[in-house]
């Protein structure tokens, strides 16, 4: 799991506390996903029953310092070098509701789609001004370097989801006019087409 | 978990006086049966430092509004005003003359002039304006070096990349005191990088007092927008606030 990955990768670089470890995934990452000091305590302390970490005694104003141990920087090495698994995608809220939406009675799938548009949109416009800041100084360090992937992370799949959604409209669109034209007497196969075709825009 | 980015600065809310205007604008082409409404009653005004995106499918009339806007082509209804002006009201010389010194058009693809240098596409303008050559001239340099051209001012349309020649049609665009960017796909005919390139410089034009309006079918370059205008059938059907007023990030970090 990444947060796990995440806190080896910092101590990778030399033993840390917990909330210094904290500090330091929040500013790698643009506090994109941020992280309470409990969590960091409960990743290390299972880290330090797996024998990934161990504790490494104290610094001068007496925190708890963790190392990574041997078998912590063979499953790092791991980690980077295997792709994140994609056969299994989690979940999607969106995909489910407009699945849902389609033939949903009341339901007007293409104003479903363009909230989620403009909300999407907003969003993208939202992390565009931040590159933007970002990107008026060239990135000195590599927590500007690493806030500026993440970043660019969340605008790409921003874009593919508003392009999708374009696509969803369009698609419906082209149903709906498909199933339009059907002539009235039409033949078995015919019929079978249109039920297939059911998903139709409501518009 | 679920990404939380801090909001960025929001811009300026619009206090000046819009460059431009659309009130009520329909364009119909044909009549009787035939009649297509292009344009069904569209209001959108556009404000110094200000970047419109305006997207939708084809079809949707994204091109009609921005052809109107830049008075290449006349509206069945309603009212288009430049810098406080009606353009109607103008005859073609007075339409000509406004165009040329308030609108600054950028096509897909570029519409530079061949046989022209940078620096003399970005003069012509203003010389075709009554400015001395020399001085026309010299204002497309410093608009060149303003925006780090300056290398390519003396080459030709066809010795540059089309992101070079792009900014340098965003420089024509704007050159002399014309304050309105009307751009149509001005990324289409560029990779992402380049097509970046050119919608900073675009930004960064509006962010120094321009007001653009780009058509664009691409979510990433309507994006770096102030504001992102949906067009379908004719009609403005939803647009993203300008301000962080509607804005989805939460402020600050997570605590």
């Amino acid at each position: 799991m990444s947060i796990r990955h995440g806190l080896l990768a910092l101590l990778e670089r030399g033993p840390r506390y917990g909330s210094q470890l904290r500090t330091e995934f929040e500013s790698r990452t643009g506090s994109t996903w941020p992280l309470n000091v409990g969590q960091v305590y409960t990743t290390l302390s299972r880290l330090e029953r797996d024998g990934l970490v161990v504790q490494d005694g104290e610094d001068d104003q007496g925190h708890a310092l963790y190392s990574i141990s041997d078998d912590g920087r063979t499953e790092l090495r791991a980690w980077f070098e295997t792709p994140v698994d994609r056969s299994s995608p989690p979940r999607d809220e969106l995909a489910i509701k407009l699945a849902m939406a389609v033939g949903a009675p009341g339901v007007d799938i293409r104003a479903v789609i363009q909230s989620q548009r403009h909300h999407t949109v907003k969003a993208m416009q939202d992390y565009t001004r931040l590159k933007a800041q970002a990107l008026t100084d060239v990135p000195a360090n590599r927590d500007e370097v690493a806030w500026l992937l993440v970043l660019e992370q969340l605008i790409f799949q921003a874009e593919a989801e508003a392009r999708w959604l374009d696509h969803c409209e369009s698609r419906l669109v082209r149903l709906a006019e498909a199933a339009a034209t059907e002539p009235e007497a039409s033949t078995p196969s015919r019929a079978a087409a249109r039920t297939t075709s059911r998903p139709r825009a409501r518009r | 978990m679920s990404p939380h980015v801090p909001s960025p600065a929001a811009p300026p809310l619009p206090v000046d006086a819009p460059v431009l205007e659309l009130r009520d604008l329909t364009r119909t082409h044909g009549t009787g049966i035939a009649e297509v409404h292009a344009l069904r009653g569209i209001n959108l005004a556009v404000h110094p430092g200000e970047l419109v995106a305006v997207m939708g499918p084809s079809g949707s009339g994204k091109s009609t509004l921005l052809t109107l806007a830049g008075g290449l082509d006349t509206a069945t209804g309603g009212q288009i005003i430049i810098e406080g002006q009606d353009i109607s009201t103008l005859g073609r010389k007075g339409l000509a003359a406004l165009r040329r010194r308030s609108v600054g058009y950028v096509f897909q693809d570029y519409n530079l002039i061949p046989a022209l240098t940078a620096a003399e596409n970005i003069a012509l303008p203003r010389e075709l304006d009554g400015v001395s050559v020399r001085k026309a001239r010299k204002e497309a340099r410093a608009s060149l070096e303003e925006m780090n051209l300056l290398d390519v001012a003396d080459r030709f349309p066809d010795e540059m990349s089309g992101g070079q020649q792009q900014r340098v049609a965003i420089a024509r665009a704007l050159v002399g005191d014309r304050r309105l960017v009307l751009a149509d796909e001005p990324t289409g005919a560029l990779d992402s990088e380049t097509g970046e390139a050119v919608l900073a410089l675009l930004r960064n034009r509006c962010d120094q007092g321009a007001a653009g309006v780009m058509v664009t079918h691409e979510p990433r370059y309507a994006a770096w927008a102030d504001r992102v205008v949906f067009l379908r059938d004719g009609s403005i059907v939803d647009q993203t606030l300008s301000a962080g007023a509607d804005s989805l990030l939460v402020a600050g970090s997570a605590e």
